[in-house]
């Protein structure tokens, strides 16, 4: 067990750190830095720019020294907990970001919860009642949550809000706690608003995670074993849980896999629509500004949440299953 | 074992081809080649025939837009903005006439300053078939005023509305599909290329080649997909064309999707790589690539066919996402998500409620390409 922890804990620092060179090679792809557009800004306002200024400042934030330099200096201090610089908001990133980080692990972490607590009784019960009107209305309500983009999901549900209550259901929480210090008020006021986004980013997860277990266990449901077990005479609800529902699972905890990337990429556009204070208004926010940093700390923040995630839910299939833990191997 | 048995022999001639004649049916079973097999087994899957008519209907009006749309892309009705939505009738005071509508009266509340319009509905006027109407660049070539519906003489017809500028939302609509569509046919063309390409040179060669595509493949699977694509199309260049930007998008949507196809092409080759014809080829000295695109590829270009078809919808859906936050596709290009994003306002939408429009042929559109793929992977493997 601790050869394969070790094994997949350097998988996913290997894993971080090409993402890193990614991330920064997008970061820097657009022309220019953040000076030069800065620059061309205030020549088009008619302002003189001073040469020299400009590169103290260039000479500052190290956009002079060569790419790998720029990217050594960026990757360790990322390694330290130094996010870099952000032009645009000219402070350091960390303090532009503030409780984002955090409210956007928070609403990703529950919407995982809630796919997952929502998804495997209802798959269960498909999968065990099958054709039955309840499995019907699943299999419906699954695709239109496949159907209709969570973005969409989120205009309606706001344009909803606003027709039928006059009230607007953006943001994370009562506006008399914005910029209030942490509290328990607060924490209670960030739940109440929080059902909202987890329902709309969690119902295309939620439909798939459902579809999936009913597919897996009706598989296992119409194997020897079980009609063994029941000619055996086992109650139904003991033949369910000692071994289809086992076996069925194992796919479903791995399934995080694709879950986990939909699920982040969802929180950020369904953010920016609903205009949350998570990453995704400010990242969209410094991607159009070109704020390197800010941008590049926000796309590594999001790539940690996956990779992260799928590495504590390896662990958990290693706990699991013993061939897992025994082969090394991880299975998709 | 004392007792013999007779030994028999029959007199008769025998002739195998009775034997073994088949039925006229039976025949034309066996001896229908694959497509037509797969052709036969998709009929069956009644949703997917439905999806696909409708795909097939939507892709055929964007070879021939500009004549379905009422009105031309850039007209604007600026004494119509913020118009409802004008139903269609048959009948008026109680008698059933040719479709018309009812002409707009305008009139401006002073205390909401809302847009108040009301049908007039002493004047029908009636609407115009296979007429002349906007002039338009059929394809930017050919000049034409013909359209399949017009507005009524001296008055409109504006069935989903106008925008803030006046524009015709059904119309935008029509030309939007133009781009909407075509976007995820181009990304999984690039999508295709990579992955046949990269999961093929994996399959076939194994050893490092195979572990590196490996590794990569599983490191850009768990990225999320839609803030690496904003901060890709953040990054094209302001200064390019609107034509320069759509192609940019369509490959910037392509260039994440490959992995799940690599994958799929690399588990194939793997397995069939070691069959004995591929063998024979090899013995023959024929070229890897030959015996890739010759002898595997045929085995299971279906499947991969079907696996494409689904992800055209996630492509469109990217461009859709991307377009609504600013970072896609910008006007003077009309497509669905541009549309939407006028619709972010959302006191607007409560006021205007018909700008929420382009989001039912997006979700209709993506459900068609989930039951056509589905019907299609059932009907990949004829031989089950």
């Amino acid at each position: 067990m601790i050869s394969f922890l070790l094994r997949r804990l350097a998988t996913m620092v290997l894993t971080l750190l090409v993402i890193s060179v990614l991330v920064f090679a997008i970061i820097q792809l657009p022309e220019g830095d953040y000076l030069s557009t800065y620059i061309a800004d205030l020549e088009a306002q008619g302002e003189s720019v001073d040469p020299a200024k400009i590169e103290a400042l260039r000479q500052r934030y190290g956009l002079d020294r060569p790419l790998y330099e720029q990217y050594g200096v960026w990757v360790l201090g990322l390694a330290q907990g130094d996010l870099g610089y952000s032009f645009e908001h000219d402070k350091p990133v960390s303090d532009v970001v503030g409780d984002r980080l955090w409210l956007s692990l928070i609403l990703n972490l529950i919407t995982v919860m809630f796919v997952y607590v929502v998804s495997f009784p209802i798959g269960v019960y498909s999968a065990t009642n099958k054709y039955s009107i309840a499995d019907y209305g699943f299999t419906l309500v699954g695709f239109l949550g496949i159907a209709i983009p969570n973005f969409l999901l989120a205009l309606i549900m706001l344009y909803f809000a606003n027709v039928w209550f006059g009230t607007s259901i953006g943001g994370l929480m009562d506006p008399k706690f914005i910029d209030e210090p942490w509290s328990w008020a607060k924490l209670l006021s960030v739940l109440e608003h929080l059902w909202v986004p987890v329902l709309v980013i969690g119902l295309s997860g939620t439909a798939g995670m459902i579809r999936r277990l009913r597919a897996n266990l009706l598989d296992e449901l119409n194997k020897q074993y079980v009609v063994t077990g029941r000619a055996k005479g086992l109650p139904e609800g003991r033949l369910l849980r000692k071994y289809p529902l086992r076996m069925a699972l194992n796919p479903f905890i791995s399934d995080i896999g694709s879950l986990l990337p939909e699920i982040v990429s969802g929180s950020v556009i369904v953010s920016a629509v609903m205009s949350l204070p998570t990453t995704g208004p400010m990242l969209l926010d410094s991607l159009q500004s070109q704020d390197m940093y800010l941008a590049g700390s926000f796309l590594m923040f999001l790539a940690l949440l996956t990779v992260v995630g799928m590495f504590l839910s390896d662990v958990l299939l290693a706990v699991l299953d013993p061939r897992i833990r025994l082969e090394g191997g991880v299975r998709r | 074992m004392t007792a013999t048995m007779p030994h028999f022999v029959s007199k008769a001639p025998f002739a195998p081809e009775a034997v073994e004649a088949m039925s006229a049916a039976q025949e034309r079973y066996y001896l229908a080649s694959q497509w037509r097999l797969m052709w036969w087994k998709f009929k069956r899957h009644r949703l997917a025939v439905i999806a696909g008519v409708l795909l097939l209907a939507s892709y055929g009006s964007t070879l021939v837009t500009e004549l379905v749309a009422p009105y031309a892309l850039g007209s604007r009705n600026t004494d119509f903005i913020f118009a409802p939505p004008q139903p269609i009738r048959l009948f008026h005071e109680g008698r059933l006439q040719t479709p018309f509508v009812y002409p707009l009266r305008y009139k401006l509340d002073m205390e909401t300053l809302k847009r108040d319009y009301s049908e007039d509905r002493s004047r029908p006027q009636r609407l115009r078939f296979f007429c002349s109407g906007d002039k338009y660049r059929f394809w930017g070539l050919v000049e034409g005023r013909f359209h399949v519906i017009c507005p009524p003489e001296g008055g409109t017809l504006f069935l989903f509305g106008t925008d803030r500028l006046g524009r015709d939302v059904l119309s935008r609509l029509v030309y939007g599909a133009r781009i909407s569509l075509t976007v995820g046919l181009i990304g999984i063309a690039v999508s295709f290329l990579l992955g046949i390409s990269i999961g093929g040179m994996a399959g076939y060669f194994g050893g490092w080649i195979d572990a590196c595509v490996q590794r990569v493949t599983e490191i850009l699977r768990s990225l999320p997909v839609l803030p690496i694509w904003m901060a890709l199309s953040a990054a094209l260049p302001v200064t390019w064309s609107p034509v320069l930007v759509y192609f940019g998008i369509t490959i910037i949507l392509g260039l994440l999707d490959w992995p799940g196809l690599a994958r799929a092409v690399r588990s194939k080759l793997l397995a069939l790589r070691e069959e004995d014809y591929a063998l024979a080829a090899r013995l023959m000295g024929a070229r890897p690539s030959h015996i890739i695109r010759k002898h595997l590829l045929p085995n299971f270009m279906s499947h991969l066919i079907a696996s494409a078809t689904l992800s055209i919808p996630g492509m469109i859906l990217g461009e859709t996402a991307l377009s609504f936050l600013g970072l896609g596709l910008r006007p003077p290009i009309t497509s669905w998500g541009v549309m939407l994003a006028e619709a972010q306002n959302i006191e607007a939408v409560a006021l205007y409620p018909w700008l929420l429009w382009p989001m039912v042929p997006v979700i209709v559109i993506v459900l068609a390409f989930n039951f056509f793929g589905d019907g299609l992977r059932d009907a990949a493997d004829p031989y089950h």
